[in-house]
């Protein structure tokens, strides 16, 4: 299971890259390997709000069709526009080219829910195999 | 409820397999990822474990045992070494089980049915057939392999000879594999070439190694089964057809010989004159999007039917779909499938989704 330290963790799943106001999310390693091969992404348009812990996108496997919650409140910046063709990106490169959207982050207090990497890696550790 | 385990449960581990339930067993759903399975099937060959499914043995004539009126097919005329797929039906007209039914000798035959019907099944056998037949019910001392794929004939000739490309669509014969007599059928679940090896519980590990030792042949799970089938068009136990489903409703008319006696035939033949309440129907959806089952049917702006079956498909790289609906519907119709938000625009099109199968395939 590949956790990068630079990145911060959502319980669902997700990852956080934060410059400056700006987040770029996507979902982790383990939420592709879990849903296996990704056949459909729905993702926000740029301009849309986000809020934490609402529904903002949903991915869809052959097995399984899944939400994706926000992990902050704000602004849609800037969507994957490459997922719609190319869906398999989010398996192939969870981290890199498998990215979501940017969103312009809100409200700064949200970030304390977030995990750190060492916190996700033991959460998943806690899960039910 | 404890599952049950194929005799290749640790082959399975050892390859790295994801594990799930189906029909009451621990089965393979899939090892690379059911895509790349899917397409390898199409294209090369995949060994799928199908230990799971129930097999009969039924001694005794077709018309005397009673045989002839548990199936919907026709037996009277059926060769020796021929399958035909058919239905058991209830006394209503509902489907107890799909199966397939090969005729080893005139007074012997073999009845491979679906895991999770098993039980129901045998218990209908023994409730109508006649007491000087006698039925086994095999699937627990025996094993069965199913090798799909266009190169599935030039693998399997290394391992039961040559004679295994006389087998037309749907016929079987005995081999001998790894020392043991056995039936291998030209049959199968994907709409590739294919074939389903019969062999005794104690040499199924080692025929599924002797397999995989082939470098065209690679292991699928039931992920890429549920995928393969769908885009051909056939339906699943239990999630397409069940006991309160005819073959009417189900498309499937041409499997029951109305010119003979079954179970099931009195309540068919009202069905048929009233005219059915529903009917199945095959769509694609016009984006990678698909419905899954339990989706509903809508058709300007009113609910019409459900979805039984649905997937993205990796042949057509659009959702695909199955389902029933209440109005009359024909192909280019179109409908949307929705579930809480979710909104799937879909056009209905004729069964198979995949036109290049190769499994009734000659040379």
């Amino acid at each position: 299971m590949n956790i990068l330290e630079n990145l911060l963790y959502t319980k669902e799943h997700e990852w956080l890259k934060i410059e400056g106001n700006l987040a770029t999310v996507g979902i982790t390693d383990y939420a592709q390997r879990l849903l296996g091969d990704i056949t459909f992404v729905e993702l926000p348009k740029a301009g849309d709000k986000a809020a934490q812990g609402k529904q903002f996108a949903s991915v869809e496997s052959i097995k399984a069709a899944s939400d994706v919650y926000a992990p902050l409140s704000g602004k849609i910046i800037k969507v994957n526009t490459a997922l719609a063709d190319s869906p398999q990106l989010v398996n192939q490169y969870p981290y890199t080219e498998g990215w979501f959207v940017v969103i312009e982050i809100e409200n700064e207090k949200e970030k304390q829910d977030l995990l750190s990497g060492a916190d996700y890696k033991k959460y998943l550790e806690g899960l039910p195999k | 409820m404890n599952l049950l385990e194929t005799p290749l449960i640790a082959e399975h581990r050892k390859l790295g397999a994801r594990l799930g339930p189906f029909g009451g067993w621990l089965m393979p759903i899939q090892y690379s990822g059911i895509i790349a399975e899917h397409e390898w099937t199409r294209k090369n060959v995949s060994l799928f474990d199908t230990c799971h499914m129930g097999r009969f043995i039924l001694k005794g004539q077709y018309d005397r045992s009673g045989l002839d009126k548990i199936v919907t097919v026709n037996l009277s005329n059926m060769p020796i070494r021929r399958c035909r797929y058919g239905f058991m039906l209830n006394e209503s007209g509902g489907i107890i089980d799909d199966l397939v039914t090969y005729k080893i000798k005139d007074d012997e035959w073999l009845l491979v049915v679906n895991a999770a019907r098993i039980a129901a099944d045998e218990a209908h056998l023994r409730k109508h057939l006649s007491v000087d037949s006698k039925l086994e019910n095999a699937s627990a001392r025996s094993g069965k392999l199913d090798l799909q794929g266009p190169f599935s004939k030039d693998v399997l000739a290394g391992i039961a000879g040559s004679r295994i490309s006389s087998l037309k669509y749907y016929t079987f014969g005995f081999f001998t594999i790894l020392g043991e007599e056995n039936i291998i059928s030209r049959t199968g679940y994907t709409g590739e070439l294919g074939y389903e090896i019969y062999i005794s519980n104690g040499k199924v590990v080692e025929l599924w190694d002797t397999l995989l030792k082939d470098v065209r042949v690679k292991p699928a799970g039931l992920g890429a089964r549920d995928t393969l089938r769908l885009e051909m068009g056939y339906g699943l136990y239990g999630q397409d057809i069940n006991a309160s489903i005819t073959p009417l409703e189900a498309g499937l008319e041409k499997f029951l010989d109305l010119d003979k006696d079954f179970i099931g035939k009195g309540a068919i033949l009202e069905k048929k004159k009233k005219g059915g309440s529903r009917q199945m129907v095959y769509f694609l959806t016009d984006s990678r999007r698909a419905p899954r089952h339990n989706y509903k049917i809508f058709r300007d702006n009113k609910e019409i039917g459900i979805v039984t079956s649905g997937s993205f498909s990796p042949s057509l790289s659009c959702g695909i779909g199955t389902g029933y609906v209440k109005e009359p519907l024909k192909k280019g119709d179109k409908i949307v499938l929705c579930e809480g938000a979710i909104e799937i625009n879909a056009t209905l099109t004729d069964k198979p989704f995949y036109k290049h199968g190769t499994a009734q395939r000659r040379w």
